[in-house]
């Protein structure tokens, strides 16, 4: 194997990775705020990706523009959830909470289970097989697109939160739930408007993601799970740390394929999670909790 | 300005404040005095639309605020410097101050506002990016009351401004207080400090166990040989 051929996978993985590290980015939005965990993010996604798979299909509308069609559509569906679902387990023990999405989950997996049926489909946009050749490298068309709206809208998502009232205002409840209380900021619709952006990140990346993998129903367990992974490993509730964490699994399971075999992938990314706890429990820019 | 009649606050089964009724007239300054515990800060937050009361009512400016959230509150004008200042410590003092001005009334009036609180407390400015968690206490209390007045109150509620403090900053507060008072804002204050909290109130009230014991003015509580022996331990 030549390293020109590593450098392509491992590229490749890591775009990918820029992916999920904007599903993440979702997952941790959502916990760093409203301190619930979304154990119905990676079915959200999968969600996601079919809504990506009935567009293309029906209207062959690129999931490259659908993203802010489809990151639109799992914003209410975020918002509605957080408000109507959500809101009254905030206070509640995490077990319930837990139970609560969990059941989200199986419902959002078996109603696409139903709708779908277990076989993959695919997105198979016409630059499916073009590549970008810079100089000795070659990466997927796709995949350099995916990569760059994952960034686009990771980078939005920041910038709201450094420069708008709005955003301002969310990490403010984050901060200090009190303080937001004593300045009179509405927390509940805060909150819903948290859950709704975590809901859109992860709907912007299973539309984009739908381009690069096949999808199926049986996926969603498994992104759910690549996410914790992700977040855990970046620090839990830091938002940069979901994104550097994302970027690592990617080009962990690139590697993976690259030394053993594409379905060893999970290894790698639960080898890289032992590594991390093991070495910094905190995660890699999580901060040591007092 | 504030009438609160018959006030009971549960937090589960523990019954926090039992029939306190109150009345903070317009443009003066009442005390609420207490042992810990007494529930001072309790009803400071019911009044604040934070905790619900079981029963009793609340009138804020002629309007039943009883069981509204506290961001309805606040946006009708009365605000808190809350117990333990409740900043917010990784965001900019910039940051803070705005979030003060977050609910409708101050978003009107944010600029004037924000001069007025950094005229105040000139060193808020002088450190205006500086994350709030790295100020010193206070700081940090000038930074709430600096947020508070943010949302352009007519009432302020204060719980333990000076608790922690320097004893000049203690004066420097109790002196803004005063400065805010004669600018027209109706104070509420809960203070450990009862001699100086009674001096300056035109109108106090005793809490013990949940229940108002005692009200008279400032003046005559200072006086009374019970409140001097409980809290001013003369
Ligand atoms: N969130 C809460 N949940 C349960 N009990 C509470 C809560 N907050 C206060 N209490 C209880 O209610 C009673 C009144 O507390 P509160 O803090 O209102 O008193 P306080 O007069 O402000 O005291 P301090 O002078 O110590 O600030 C205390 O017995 C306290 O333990
Ligand atoms: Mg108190």
């Amino acid at each position: 194997m030549t390293w020109d051929t590593i450098a392509n996978i491992m590229i490749g993985g890591v775009l990918t990775g820029l992916v999920y590290a904007l599903m993440a980015l979702g997952l941790s939005v959502i916990f760093g705020v409203i301190k619930v965990v979304n154990f119905a993010h990676g079915e959200m996604m999968a969600l996601a990706m079919y809504a990506a798979f009935v567009i293309f299909s029906t209207y062959g509308l690129d999931p490259l523009l659908a993203t802010p069609i489809i990151a639109g559509g799992l914003f209410l569906i975020g918002y509605i959830m957080q408000r109507a679902l959500v809101a009254p387990f905030v206070t509640r023990p995490e077990h319930e909470q837990f139970i609560l999405l969990l059941a989200v989950a199986i419902l959002l997996v078996n109603g696409l289970l139903l709708i779908f049926g277990p076989d993959a489909q695919s997105v198979m946009v016409e630059y499916g097989f073009d590549s970008f050749e810079v100089g000795p490298l070659i990466l997927d068309k796709v995949k350099v697109y995916a990569a760059a709206a994952s960034i686009a809208v990771a980078l939005s998502l920041l910038l709201f939160f450094k420069y708008t009232r709005t955003g301002k205002a969310i990490r403010a409840c984050s901060d200090n739930l009190r303080g937001a209380q004593v300045v009179g900021l509405n927390i509940k619709n805060l909150y819903a408007l948290t859950f709704g952006l975590g809901a859109a990140c992860v709907g912007a990346a299973g539309c984009l993601l739908s381009m690069l993998v096949d999808i199926t129903p049986m996926l969603a367990p498994e992104l759910t799970l690549l996410a914790f992974i992700i977040v855990i490993i970046g620090g839990l509730g830091s938002l940069s740390g979901a994104l550097l964490g994302g970027v690592l699994i990617g080009a962990s399971e690139a590697l993976a394929g690259l030394l053993i075999t594409p379905s060893m992938k999970s290894l790698f990314s639960f080898g890289l999670l032992i590594l991390v706890l093991a070495i910094r429990p905190q995660g890699l820019l999580g901060k040591r909790s007092s | 300005m504030l009438k609160v009649e018959n006030l009971h606050l549960y937090y589960g089964d523990a019954q926090a404040l039992s029939d306190v009724s109150l009345n903070v007239p317009d443009g003066e300054i009442v005390a609420i005095v207490g042992a810990n515990g007494a529930g001072k800060s309790s009803l400071i937050r019911t009044l604040a639309g934070i905790e619900k009361p079981a029963q009793g009512t609340i009138t804020f400016d002629g309007q039943d605020i009883t069981g509204q959230p506290s961001y309805k509150v606040c946006e009708l004008g009365l605000g808190q410097v809350a117990e333990g200042r409740q900043i917010f410590p990784s965001m900019t003092i910039k940051e803070n101050l705005e979030m003060g001005a977050v609910i409708n009334r101050g978003r009107a009036h944010a600029e004037r506002n924000f001069e007025r609180a950094t005229t105040i407390f000139p060193r808020l400015k002088e450190r205006l990016d500086q994350a709030a968690g790295t100020l010193s206490g206070g700081e940090q209390q000038m930074l709430a009351i600096g947020r508070c007045l943010m949302g352009e109150p007519k009432m302020i509620m204060f719980d333990e401004p000076s608790l922690g403090l320097a004893p000049a900053l203690v004066q420097e507060v109790f002196q803004v207080i005063h400065r805010l008072n004669d600018e027209g804002i109706t104070v509420v204050l809960v203070e450990q400090n009862v001699a100086v909290s009674l001096k300056m109130a035109n109108h106090a009230y005793v809490l013990e166990n949940g229940h108002m014991v005692m009200e008279g003015t400032g003046e005559s509580l200072l006086n009374d040989d019970r409140v001097r022996q409980a809290y001013l331990g003369l």
